[in-house]
């Protein structure tokens, strides 16, 4: 029996920033896959306040909300590196900052572009542009937002390597654009193919065909 | 880094705010003397804009001319600072991980549907009012948890959970009085009660709860300046 397990889905991308932690690190782990349609019993016990995913369980304890549970894999496995948070106190601080301004400055921003049209997306893109400029400034001179290697910030902001892509595709409409945002378009590029992170990415096509089907489902809902 | 003078350690806030209140409670525990900032309401100082560009929001701490932002972040750096002083976290990860699940509760949900009741009304104020006392209920289970029979979410003294969430209960009594309702009661959060009693007697935290009235008499200048009864910070 696997001492580590952690609940996901195929396409959620907060799981994904696990399963980089767990494999950066080299710890085992076993995967379990839920279809959040139908939950297992097992997800509604391990995390009744939201039921969600990610769900990691160590030793048959429980941790839910991914950045609580990249800190935990952090603090349990502290002699595995590399190490995702750095020693210092204040760079410690910053990269807990990145990862809090990306769930709330970036992530529903690109969601509301993906999900809306017209107006309303022109409206998310300008906002969110205008919070890009930050992650911009802070990847200069470095090849990670962790610097050399890839760290709890670069967890954080994982998700834009792959599914901004999708979501151009999907929409055809660019989001991040290569003049405005050189630094950006590199890191994503270097974080999709970095060791350990390039094996992990869910099939393009699949999430295209879920993506599309699901922004059509939200659009046909909208009040006109 | 066990002493500085009380130059090098600011926090810029303003008295009302919860998220304030937390920083304040978590220098107190480490014995740290820190120059108050207070911002005005209604205008951003320069010191603020610079050293919180991204948010523009309070509390910012500046520690040695570097600014931390966003309250819990600076709680968990305070405590790994000054590492000399009683622990605020936990040492064991796991209860880490639960003291963090549970501040970040307090945060996504449980604050902001507390908030909800002033501008509710009729029914949905008495659904809201329902949705705030469930996690409140939530809260119990998990004091009853952590606590294992002593007065804090953190056991005998008071850890980052008791701050999270004891931050808020100035608040929580205001929207009590202001909304005619009882969020905490004996029947259903007893150990909450008892809790928020031990917690705004506790040394590090008297005087930085403001008092109840105050915070009403600010609320209804709010609702004139914004016509809004609470910011978020």
């Amino acid at each position: 029996m696997a001492e580590v397990k952690l609940f996901r889905t195929w396409s959620s991308p907060f799981p994904l920033r696990i399963v980089w932690a767990l494999e950066v690190k080299g710890i085992e782990y076993e995967m379990i896959y839920e279809d959040l349609s139908n939950k297992s019993s097992m997800l509604l016990q391990y995390n009744p306040v939201y039921k969600k995913v990610p769900v990691l369980l160590h030793k048959g304890k429980p941790i839910s909300e991914s950045l609580v549970i990249l800190e935990y894999i952090e603090e349990t496995w502290k002699s595995k590196t590399p190490s995702l948070l750095p020693e210092d106190p204040y760079q410690r601080a910053m990269a807990r900052f990145g990862a809090k301004f990306g769930e709330d400055k970036i992530l529903p921003l690109i969601w509301e572009a993906f999900i809306k049209q017209g107006k309303e997306q022109e409206e998310a893109l300008v906002a969110v542009h205008g919070n890009m400029k930050y992650l911009e400034v802070e990847l200069r001179g470095k090849k990670f937002l962790g610097g050399d290697a890839v760290g709890f910030a670069d967890l954080a902001f994982g998700w834009l390597a792959n599914l901004v892509s999708v979501f151009e595709e999907v929409t055809g409409v660019t989001f991040i654009d290569c003049e405005k945002f050189p630094l950006l378009l590199t890191w994503m590029q270097n974080f999709m193919d970095a060791p350990k992170i390039r094996d992990t990415w869910p099939p393009r096509d699949k999430l295209i065909t879920k993506f599309r089907a699901l922004r059509e489902t939200l659009i046909a809902k909208e009040p006109k | 880094m066990a002493n500085s003078s009380s130059t090098d350690v600011k926090v810029l806030g303003a008295w009302p705010s919860p998220f304030v209140i937390r920083v304040r409670i978590a220098l107190n525990i480490k014995s740290v003397k820190y120059e108050f900032l207070e911002e005005t309401l209604g205008s951003k100082s320069q010191l603020l804009l610079q050293s919180n560009p991204v948010y523009k929001k309070i509390p910012v701490l500046i520690h040695g001319g570097k600014s931390i932002s966003e309250s819990l972040i600076i709680v968990q750096y305070i405590d790994e600072v000054w590492n000399s002083g009683p622990s605020i976290l936990h040492s064991d990860p796991y209860d880490r991980a639960i003291e963090r699940f549970w501040a970040a509760y307090v945060d996504d949900k449980l604050f902001p549907s507390m908030k909800l009741i002033n501008t509710a009304q009729g029914e949905e104020k008495a659904a809201i009012v329902e949705q705030a006392i469930e996690g409140l209920v939530l809260l119990e289970e998990a004091f009853q948890k952590s606590s294992k029979g002593k007065a804090f979410f953190g056991g005998d003294r008071i850890g980052f959970l008791d701050i999270a969430f004891g931050s808020m209960l100035g608040w929580l009594r205001a929207i009590e009085k202001m909304g005619g309702v009882k969020l905490l009661d004996e029947a259903k959060t007893p150990g909450l009660v008892q809790w928020a009693e031990c917690f705004c007697a506790d040394g590090a935290v008297k005087g930085i709860i403001p008092d109840t009235e105050k915070l009403v008499e600010f609320a209804k200048i709010l609702v004139k300046m914004k016509g809004a009864p609470l910011g978020k910070n």
